[in-house]
């Protein structure tokens, strides 16, 4: 890869100063699991790399009364082992647990996931489907998004040359929700998912209360399955309304042809993978 | 560019290296440090080939920049083995159980068993084979891989 100056500054007022400065001159470098092989397969080209890897404030899990705080630096593999992810939003410990292997979860973070934008990822649809936030801060302010609205396009997340992502929120949920993440993985364990659902809902005397999906790979951008939500919220729950609601996502996914399969085929996985999902959270 | 001065301290031992910063961690342990064992095979960090633990956790040394292992204690399979002449729980069940053909994936097989040991010593034949999903063998077909791993348990 072509060489370029390596910065490790140890304030986050020097990141953003320097971010704010050199803007598309530079890259931000967290764990390096997407960025370097990026920089080696030069799809990406920096003139200057600054690592975050001093900058003690981006990094830790917090318990909030307003939910989840996971700093930008934290690693997958973190948030995959803590045991109280794990008790109160399960769905978010599984999420990272499901990436590739053991040794890039050690080194992956929580920011450096979402801003990699790969559409392909398991991150970003278990956060649609917990409604989480990004916060992100630059020399001039900050600003926060829902994560649904995080993505412009294919490894283009919506982030200014000269901002940061400093944490990810997972608002607090409702008390008896439930939650499940599927990744149709018909290679390998470690692989992308061919298509992946992470349904969040509540369901109440039969009715269902609240209901948020989230798709990965299924075009260029995670996608939030609203219209299959709209088909089941504040309805009582039964088969064929499952099977409807699971049949509305071929209007909002443009899943690609690849080696993973073509795109006719995963939109009717997509459909298949939702039903799965809606039967176990909203049955029983 | 600037090179940059950086201290590792490698299977117990203090180095200061001088390196330009796209050197890859692999590339730094091989040639800067002449510890050869490290292989790497993908060049993508999914086989595993590579693997060493930084600060006491499994990487993907591929895809490490060497100036991000400043500071860093990093063992590689040269510093498994306890001492001169004397073998490594895991190492001997290798050889006991016949863990290896080519070899070429095994430095990378005995690293990642290691780290799995040290976080977790009694693990589930299910656990090592989900660990372990991050080296991968053309030789073997995994069997005697997990099962010198088992065998190395509590030893």
């Amino acid at each position: 890869m072509r060489d370029f100056e390596y910065l490790t500054p140890n304030t986050l007022k020097e990141v953003l100063d320097i971010l704010d400065s050199k803007r598309d001159e530079v890259r931000v470098v967290a764990g390096g699991t997407s960025i370097v092989p990026m920089l080696k397969q030069r799809l990406v080209a920096a003139d200057t790399l600054v690592s975050l890897q001093n900058i003690k404030d981006l990094k830790g899990i917090r318990f909030a009364t307003d939910g989840l705080h996971l700093g930008a630096t934290t690693t997958h593999r973190e948030v995959e082992i803590s045991p109280q992810v794990k008790k109160e939003y399960p769905l978010i410990a599984e999420s990272y647990s499901k990436v590739a292997t053991v040794k890039i979860r050690n080194s992956a973070t929580v920011a450096g996931q979402l801003v990699q934008a790969d559409p392909y990822q398991d991150g970003a649809p278990c956060h649609i489907a917990m409604n989480s936030k990004v916060n992100i801060i630059s020399k001039g302010g900050k600003r926060t998004v829902d994560v649904e609205d995080f993505f412009a396009d294919y490894y283009m997340a919506k982030l200014e040359p000269n901002e940061l992502v400093s944490e990810v929120v997972v608002p607090k949920q409702p008390a008896n929700l439930k939650t499940v993440y599927l990744k149709f993985l018909p290679r390998t364990e470690d692989d992308y998912a061919t298509v992946s659902v992470a349904v969040a809902a509540a369901v109440e005397g039969g009715i269902c209360k609240h209901i948020r999906i989230g798709l990965g790979s299924v075009g260029a951008t995670p996608v939030r399955a609203t219209a299959a939500e709209k088909e089941l919220l504040g309805k009582k729950v039964t088969k064929d309304l499952i099977e409807k609601a699971a049949a509305t996502v071929k209007d909002q996914i443009s899943p690609l042809d690849d080696f993973r399969g073509s795109g006719a085929y995963k939109s009717d996985m997509a459909v298949v993978f939702l039903r799965r999902a809606l039967e176990k959270v909203l049955e029983g | 560019m600037p090179k940059a001065d950086i201290r590792l301290k490698v299977n117990g031992k203090s180095h200061r290296v001088e390196v330009e910063p796209r050197r890859l961690l692999v590339d730094c342990l091989r040639y800067d440090l002449g510890l050869t064992g490290t292989k790497e095979g993908c060049s993508m960090g999914i086989c595993g080939a590579c693997t060493v633990i930084m600060n006491g956790k499994t990487v993907a040394s591929c895809l490490t920049l060497a100036v991000q292992a400043d500071g860093a204690e990093i063992t590689t399979i040269e510093g498994i083995a306890p001492g001169e002449g004397k073998l490594h729980p895991l190492q001997q069940a290798f050889i006991d159980k016949g863990g290896f053909q080519c070899g070429i994936c095994t430095p990378g097989q005995i690293v990642a068993a290691k780290a799995l040991l040290d976080y977790n010593p009694k693990p589930t034949k299910e656990e090592v084979r989900e660990w372990m999903m991050g080296n991968l063998c053309r030789c073997t077909g995994y069997y005697k891989i997990i099962d010198s791993i088992v065998a190395a348990i509590g030893k």
